[in-house]
């Protein structure tokens, strides 16, 4: 042995802390890695993050934290950050990347000077869209009193279909809304979820259920992530989901292992149809059959499902979603038997809505949970629609071991929040008359003018979209600068990322963000940006306000937004500052209040004209919803001494006591109303009386939907009210169908599918957060660049080799990328990670970095619009679901071939690098972080 | 004598890499540390880590296994890294069976690393000494962390409790039992280094049996 010298004891004592005599400190505050939300504590030493942990005591992740959580601390070093105001140098073209230091004052003075006389004249050219932001409360709130319309965070880009989908059928969805009882399921199907959404409950979740012997069953094209540890990998086609979940109903009604008694008392399966114009005209005794109402011929709803279902054979969604009709049939025994002969009850009483008082509540152990992969498809919202009814079938609704509703939902179908419904709601100088965002009832609360002209920039809530429930981020820029609507002066962005991968067809949504009319000015006269770090899209603004990181802020993640309730009860949280903010970095809340106070918008100004709120912390104390509601953004520790629970006076000291009780407030129903909310009587007085919703009405489950049947009435002519425009009827008639379907998504009917063979979609990996993370030095160290990910059978047909150069090409655009071999998907379908790819110098990273040389945006081949030939020869329209307005991001078709052996071996597109941003880090060829010696 | 060790369990592991970077930020800034990073911003950024996630594909379409594979050092009982040190900086120590290496001792020279088996250390560049997992020896024998912390941070991350830690050699400890109990195997046993970290296997839960219902 080579043992030369003897051993010794060590002279290294791992045992010694280092920095003897350092000071140590611990503060708690919430996560903002991602949009999870966890309870972290940060561990400061000589007033540097040490390390960030899970709060054991937090209800949500428990202690646990995930691979972006522990990585918090290379957030804060990254040379990335924006640290100053900036705006474009005089004289220098948009998009070419010359700043110059500006000071705060001087942008405020500009937006003051700038929105103000928006505001006098015309509040709908000014435009406030933001990216992943969970401070909808707030945004919303101030779009609404500047009385702007042209207000959305990125959901219409993102998911609204599981949102939409779900709420118009269940009155919930998943995620923030709801999600799967895994405590109690003994099956659980998880479909079209990659690795995210709801990252550490989920995780939690996951891992208890596998190791109690439950059975995890993943539908998914590709297996990665969650779906590795499934017992049983279905893989199945893009955008087919809607077919199987057609054909398991299909299957359940006819083997009759379904639960009829829920469908009786629980959906609106017994109200009855008038079969000549679908409106509800009274209430069957039985499920099935045909029956005259005042002489006129109906049916029970269920049997319209049933009839609906009828051709939607195994061997029919076979064909369709490549699963075999055996293993079609197999899922729905098992989903039946599972729900109906593994049933258990709990002994918890409960009173429904019609006064019945029940001794238990009645478990289906069946759970699902779904996300973007049925949502990113233009025929997503029925697809979503249809798992929503099986899920209904099984009689899994807010019941154990099945699908559980968080506060405040369930809502009203639809809920009770309306867009603006005409011109009138945005007048000069007023608050808006409505919320900018909300649910439409039927044609005539969609945001269109006389002539039918969509009220909002991005068409939200008009006849191509009408259900648009998070608007349409997607659409904003190609329409801003088309001018179609209208033009508009001044585009807000708050942390999207829209000059990269938060938008469709990136490469020309770059040339629209500079392009200049006739006249030399710009098509989007001002741009103004707030990000916390040097993104692409801060490349194109005017004026960049420098944000602070999660670490630096105060937050308030509100029962009025997308909270982090738990299944038993509401939950909100907070945010509080651990660190001092990055040089002179200002939250984008901080920017807010300041400008709405400037503004003189009123809710941020007092009777007298003054201004009302010192500051953010100040605001959230002590803002209402209305004047002595005693509804704020948060719901814990109200009242003046902090002893009152959701409705109470403005609390001074209820920041305080969040800090104490580790940032989260959680308000534990009576076991009694935490079960079947929809039609639990209790449940719903309490919803009422602390205004989650308007009324105590049940809420049935529309099996039929009677809204969409509103919209399909006057694509029919056959309703008063609004009239959509003639080349729309057709399309708005065949989706607007209140029964569910599948349809190919809409891009096919556009694409030669034989030229195009493939479908192709991303996924986001489980240690990085869309663009979020790429300056960040150890989770680029996991994800520095991406492939493409072919199976090994397509891409040795198209002559692809492992690790070889190939181009991916739509009818769109095309691109150049690395292919890896992965017998994980389905030989139909190629996919890569989400936002890895970067522009050149982006994120101040080296030109040479990985992820502009290696990685790459699969948005490059995907477009924002399709052709609308019923409009007209040129026209387009959104390439979106024609309900929702969700982006059909995953509805592109691809063909694959082999780059020449003498191309250059790097990415394409490529892009001008960027330059280093004034206020921006140098970065380091050698970091060696170690806590606490600066 | 104690051997304490990590059991990981390859049913509940979803490769979500929280073990990779909580290990480095624990340790970065604790007495294993600086754990260096070499271009951090720019091309093939590469730093220290004392435990990554592979991630491998078993079968063929449509019978694909994806399997994470969390790997760190696996603290063998016989350690091949041990006796080929010329300094005698890497050691096992013999209260609790961690191996270690002293920095101020290691030279940097990699006999070690050809050594191991299992390609579980890592050099580090700047420092230009060996370095691997600790079982974060500063936290599981800390006199100042509460109690339930006195863990590795891997363990305390991991958000599918993939993550087991103690005495193997205690026949009653959560480890011993997992291990007895749900199949625990050893890599590469014919290399006789009786590695102290064990894996847990996948386990398929199968179609409800109709019979019995």
């Amino acid at each position: 042995m080579l043992n030369l010298l003897r051993p010794t004891p060590p002279v290294h004592d791992p045992l010694e802390a280092p920095l003897p005599g350092a000071t140590h400190e611990v503060k708690k505050t919430t996560c903002y890695m991602c949009a999870c939300r966890c309870g972290i504590r940060v561990h400061l030493r000589n007033g540097e993050v040490r390390y960030i942990d899970g709060n054991p005591d937090h209800p949500l992740n428990k202690g646990v934290i995930c691979a972006k959580g522990s990585s918090g601390i290379m957030k804060q070093e990254s040379p990335a950050r924006l640290t100053v105001p900036l705006k474009r140098k005089p004289g220098t073209a948009r998009g070419d990347g010359d700043f110059v230091e500006t000071t705060w004052e001087d942008v405020f003075v500009t937006l003051t000077e700038r929105l103000a006389k928006i505001r006098a004249t015309d509040p709908k050219k000014f435009a406030l869209f933001t990216g992943r932001d969970q401070m909808q409360a707030l945004t919303g709130l101030w779009a609404r009193q500047f009385g702007t319309p042209n207000y959305a965070a990125h959901g219409g880009f993102c998911s609204v279909n599981m949102a939409a989908g779900m709420i118009y059928t269940i009155g919930g969805s998943f995620w923030e809304f709801g999600g799967p009882d895994l405590d109690r399921a003994k099956l659980f199907v998880m479909i079209g979820t990659a690795e995210d959404h709801h990252s550490n409950p989920l995780k939690i979740a996951l891992s208890k259920f596998k190791r109690a012997g439950g059975r995890f069953i993943s539908i998914n094209p590709v297996r990665t992530g969650y779906s590795a540890i499934a017992d049983e990998w279905i893989p199945i086609k893009p955008g087919t989901d809607g077919a199987l979940f057609m054909a398991l109903i299909h299957e359940l009604i006819k083997s009759g292992e379904y639960d009829r008694e829920f469908v009786a008392e629980y959906t609106n399966g017994l109200d009855l149809v008038d079969l000549a114009d679908g409106l509800i005209v009274g209430k069957s005794e039985t499920l099935e059959g045909e029956q005259a109402v005042d002489g006129k011929a109906a049916k029970p709803a269920f049997e319209l499902l049933t009839e609906r279902v009828a051709e939607c054979t195994p061997e029919w969604a076979s064909a369709i979603t490549g699963i075999s009709a055996a293993r079609i049939v197999k899922l729905a025994r098992e989903l039946g038997e599972t729900a109906m002969r593994q049933s258990f009850e709990l002994p918890i009483a409960w009173t429904d809505t019609y006064g019945r008082k029940h001794e238990s509540v009645t478990g289906r152990p069946v759970a699902f949970h779904a996300m973007r992969g049925l949502a990113a498809h233009s025929n997503g919202f029925h697809t979503i629609r249809a798992l929503a009814i099986l899920m209904s079938l099984l009689g899994t609704i807010d019941r154990p071991g099945g699908f559980r509703h968080k506060a405040p939902f369930p809502k009203a179908i639809p809920p009770g929040v309306k867009p603006p419904k005409s011109w009138d709601d945005i007048k000069p100088n007023t608050p808006l008359g409505t919320a900018p965002l909300g649910f439409p009832a039927n044609p005539d609360e969609l945001s269109v003018g006389p002539d039918n002209e969509p009220i909002r920039i991005d068409k939200g809530f008009s006849w191509e979209h009408p259900l648009s429930a998070h608007g349409m981020m997607h659409n904003v820029i190609t329409n801003a600068w088309r001018g179609d609507p209208y033009r508009i002066d001044t585009l807000l962005i708050f942390m999207a990322n829209m000059a990269w991968n938060s938008t469709m067809n990136t490469s020309q949504v770059r040339t629209m963000l500079n392009d200049r009319d006739e006249n030399g000015e710009y098509k989007i006269p001002f741009i103004a940006v707030c990000d916390a770090f040097a993104s692409e899209m801060t490349a194109y603004a005017d004026l960049i306000l420098p944000d602070t990181t999660y670490l630096e802020r105060h937050d308030a993640m509100s029962l009025l937004d997308r909270p982090i309730s738990e299944f038993d009860g509401p939950m909100d949280s907070v945010r509080i500052p651990v660190v001092a903010p990055k040089g002179q970095c200002k939250p984008f809340q901080e920017v807010l209040i300041e400008l709405g106070g400037r503004l003189k918008l009123p809710a941020f100004t007092t009777a007298e004209g003054g201004r009302k709120f010192k500051g953010y912390e100040d605001f959230i104390i002590n803002w209402e919803t209305a004047p002595g509601s005693g509804i704020g953004f948060l719901s814990g520790w109200r009242g003046v001494d902090g002893d009152k629970a959701l409705i109470g006076e403005p609390n001074p000291k209820q920041w305080e006591m969040y800090a104490e009780n580790n940032c989260v407030f959680h308000y534990e129903l009576p076991e009694s109303q935490q079960w079947m909310r929809n039609w639990n009587r209790d449940y719903l007085e309490f919803a009422k009386d602390v205004a989650f919703n308007g009324s105590i009405e049940p809420i049935r489950i529309h099996l039929y939907s009677p809204v969409l049947q509103s919209f399909r009435l006057a694509a029919q002519g056959k309703r008063a009210g609004k009239q959509p425009p003639e080349h729309l009827r057709e399309r708005i008639e065949k989706h607007f169908d209140p029964l569910p379907f599948w349809s190919p998504p809409l891009e096919y009917a556009a694409t030669d599918l034989e030229k195009y063979p493939l479908n192709a979609v991303t996924q986001r990996p489980m240690a990085m957060y869309h663009s979020w993370d790429s300056q960040n030095a150890w989770l680029r160290q996991i994800h520095s660049h991406n492939y493409l990910m072919v199976n090994p059978l397509t891409a040795k047909a198209a002559g692809v080799e492992d690790g070889g150069w190939l181009w991916v090409e739509s009818q769109w655009g095309k691109l150049r990328c690395m292919c890896r071999y992965t017998e994980a998907v389905e030989p139909g379908t190629v996919w890569t990670w989400n936002a890895i790819g970067k522009s050149k110098s982006a994120w101040n990273l080296a030109p040479q970095a990985d992820e502009s040389t290696k990685g790459f945006l699969l948005n490059h081949v995907i477009s924002e619009e399709l052709p609308q030939p019923a409009a007209g020869v040129g026209k387009t329209i959104s390439n979106s679901d024609p309900v929702t307005g969700q982006a059909g991001w995953y509805d592109v078709r691809v063909r694959i071939y082999p780059a020449a052996t003498d191309e250059p071996k790097e990415t394409w597109p490529r892009f001008a690098p960027m330059k280093r941003m004034p206020g921006t880090g140098i970065a380091k060829k050698v970091q060696a972080y170690f806590a606490g010696t600066k | 004598m104690t051997q304490l060790a990590l059991v990981i369990d390859l049913n509940v592991c979803v490769g979500c890499h929280a073990c990779v970077t909580s290990c480095k930020q624990w340790n970065t800034s604790g007495s294993a540390g600086p754990l260096e990073d070499l271009n951090p911003y720019g091309e093939s950024p590469s730093g220290t880590f004392f435990n990554r996630v592979q991630t491998y594909e078993v079968g063929e379409f449509p019978l694909t296994e994806t399997v994470h594979f969390p790997k760190s050092c696996l603290h063998c009982e016989d350690p091949p890294c041990v006796p080929v040190c010329p300094t005698g900086a890497s050691y096992k120590r013999k209260e609790d069976g961690i191996v270690l290496v002293d920095y101020d001792k290691c030279i940097g020279c990699k006999y070690c690393a050809w050594a191991c088996p299992y390609g579980a250390r890592e050099l580090d560049e700047g420092r230009k000494v060996m370095t691997k997992c600790t079982l974060c020896v500063d936290r599981v024998t800390s006199t100042t962390l509460p109690e339930d912390e006195r863990k590795p941070a891997c363990v305390m991350a991991c958000p599918t409790s993939a993550r087991l830690f103690g005495d193997v050699h205690d026949e009653n400890s959560e480890v011993s039992v997992a291990i007895r109990e749900r199949g625990g195997y050893a890599l590469m046993p014919e290399w006789e280094t009786k590695p102290a970290n064990q894996y847990l296997p996948r386990k398929i839960t199968e179609l409800i049996d109709e019979a019995k219902l």
